[in-house]
């Protein structure tokens, strides 16, 4: 069977947090997916709350250090993400901006992405289509079209689980289809030469 | 094996007394550094070149000229000349001159620059920092070897018959290095020409300079033969004390303070994930050891000893300890199981002997013809 990996990052901040939740229950609604589509899921969850200190070592000092360079080629390297954010002041947190600051450019480009959302209510669920899907246009992502927004009434009652549940299948279902039907992910050299000596000279 | 030091020239308030130089002071304690480098048998002195504050040197062939002239030994480079937004002709005709009035004792490195707003400021777009350093360096490579220049390309008015004058000292140009961080395209522009490739080696891991410095080796033995041929330079970052708990203490709040670093990582971290050594000079001679671990036997060590506010009376012991304890040291142990066939870095009189012998070969196979 042909595996594909799924990156999932979290930008919660509580322990536990609810975007960590809702990360958990797309990556499984993910891995179930690709599996019903005979490809094995690898999943890595990236918890940003964990490199919070390498973020902004990161932003000062323009280089990821060792630790936190691998995590973000565990993104770069995914053949799909799911990336969740609290919503914090009408947009994503500031962290996870932040993490997707630090992605090298071009990573992202022509990758399957989940987006999901957190909030106390749901009058934050349109940070999701007003912040989250323009970030992942800019990036050339290629966003599935349901976003998943989770607001505290979400995680209780039969009918409202129910509702979340089923949006989380149906988002899973387009992600597992975009990954399925792609090539692995394959991570360019930044150190490559790509261009001859005779070609930088004639100005190509 | 050559070591030296090179400055940024930024004018940075001390930290621990809030005390900032004038540029009048930093300007002049760039000059007393340099001095002192020659005094305790350093061998090179390489200085920045910025058109912005907080940094002061805008203009190193006025500086490096006067250093010159108070100067015996001294050899005098840049780190780095701005290849992207100064005009060719005029670096040409600039350290012509100052290989003129140092006897030789010169070189550069080129580099492009990565502050955006310098770039419009002298008519330039960053966009095209690698075209710029590609097509510049072509024109000043050929305004030093050619009496008469027709030329024209893309960034510059075209040229019919022009001479750049002074000509090179003794028909020699000044050695030239290229300095990047992380652009495949500089060290391979390096290799082409059979230059230098220097590697920062400060404020980055180490995987870029070995990156970087492979290729060029890779490329220079596919240009010129043999990758052992190539002439590699590196950075590197020290404060020392005798003590390694009182550099430690010392250095701290420079470093939690400084440009580039500082409010971010902490200074183990950042000493761990890059060259920079903060400890006794016995440290810094094994760090300094292992670098050709990693890039093999190489030509020229540099360090950077006076940011980020540390006063000038701390940057002259850094270089007496240096002088005295730390490159002595370097000189004995980098020249241990180097190969004979590994070259030195090509100084005036052995690019003057070179031009020579190329000369005299080139007469007897006229002769043979």
């Amino acid at each position: 069977m042909t595996q594909r990996t799924i990156a999932v990052v979290s930008g919660g901040l509580r322990q536990p947090s609810s975007s960590r939740l809702l990360a958990d229950r797309l990556a499984a609604a993910t891995g179930e997916e690709l599996t019903r589509l005979g490809v094995t899921p690898k999943i890595e969850v990236i918890e940003l709350r964990d490199h919070a200190h390498e973020i902004v070592d990161n932003l000062l000092t323009g280089f990821p250090g060792s630790a936190f360079a691998k995590v973000v080629e565990t993104v770069a390297a995914a053949d799909g993400l799911v990336a969740v954010s609290p919503v914090f002041t009408a947009s994503y947190s500031g962290l996870f901006k932040s993490f997707v600051d630090l992605l090298p450019d071009g990573s992202l480009a022509g990758k399957p992405i989940l987006i999901g959302a957190t909030g106390g209510t749901a009058r934050h669920s349109l940070a999701l289509d007003h912040a989250m899907r323009p970030l992942f246009a800019y990036t050339r992502s290629i966003v599935v079209p349901t976003g998943v927004f989770a607001a505290a009434e979400d995680w209780a009652g039969e009918e409202a689980v129910e509702r979340l549940d089923k949006r989380s299948r149906r988002a899973a279902a387009e992600l597992a289809a975009e990954v399925a039907r792609r090539e692995p992910t394959e991570i360019e050299d930044p150190f490559a030469l790509r261009t001859s000596f005779e070609d930088l000279l004639a100005g190509e | 094996m050559q070591f030296g030091i090179f400055t940024v020239g930024d004018v940075t308030p001390d930290p621990t007394n809030g005390t900032t130089p004038s540029e009048g002071d930093r300007i002049k304690a760039m000059v007393t550094i340099a001095l002192k480098a020659e005094e305790v048998g350093l061998d090179v002195f390489a200085t920045g070149e910025h058109h912005n504050p907080p940094f002061v040197p805008s203009s190193p062939t006025t500086m490096l000229g006067y250093i010159a002239a108070r100067t015996e030994r001294l050899l005098l480079s840049t780190a780095t000349t701005l290849i992207t937004t100064n005009d060719p002709v005029k670096i040409a005709e600039d350290y012509a001159m100052l290989q003129h009035l140092a006897g030789g004792r010169v070189d550069l490195m080129m580099g492009r620059g990565n502050t955006g707003p310098v770039y419009p400021w002298f008519g330039q777009d960053i966009r095209n920092g690698i075209p710029l350093a590609i097509e510049n360096y072509s024109l000043l490579h050929k305004l030093w070897r050619d009496e008469v220049v027709d030329w024209k390309g893309r960034f510059r008015t075209p040229l019919q018959s022009f001479t750049s004058t002074p000509r090179p000292l003794d028909g020699v140009p000044p050695f030239v290095w290229h300095g990047s961080i992380r652009s495949p395209e500089i060290a391979e522009q390096a290799a082409y020409y059979g230059d230098g490739f220097f590697a920062n080696h400060i404020f980055w891991p180490k995987e870029h300079t070995q990156r970087m410095v492979g290729l060029y080796r890779e490329r220079f033995g596919h240009y010129h033969g043999s990758p052992d041929q190539a002439i590699v330079g590196l950075g590197g970052q020290v404060f020392m004390r005798r003590n390694s708990q009182d550099a430690v203490r010392e250095f701290r709040p420079y470093f939690d303070n400084a440009p580039v670093y500082g409010h971010g990582p902490s200074l183990e971290d950042f000493t761990r994930e890059t060259p920079l050594t903060v400890g006794s000079p016995q440290e810094v001679i094994d760090r300094t050891l292992g670098f050709r671990d990693y890039v093999g036997d190489y030509q020229r060590q540099l360090f950077l000893i006076d940011h980020a506010g540390l006063p000038l009376k701390v940057v002259l012991e850094q270089l007496d300890l240096l002088g005295e304890e730390v490159v002595p040291v370097l000189r004995k142990e980098f020249a241990k199981n180097r190969p004979a066939d590994v070259p030195d870095a090509p100084t005036h009189e052995s690019l003057v002997a070179a031009a020579a012998a190329a000369a005299a070969a080139a007469a007897s196979a006229e002769v043979v013809a």
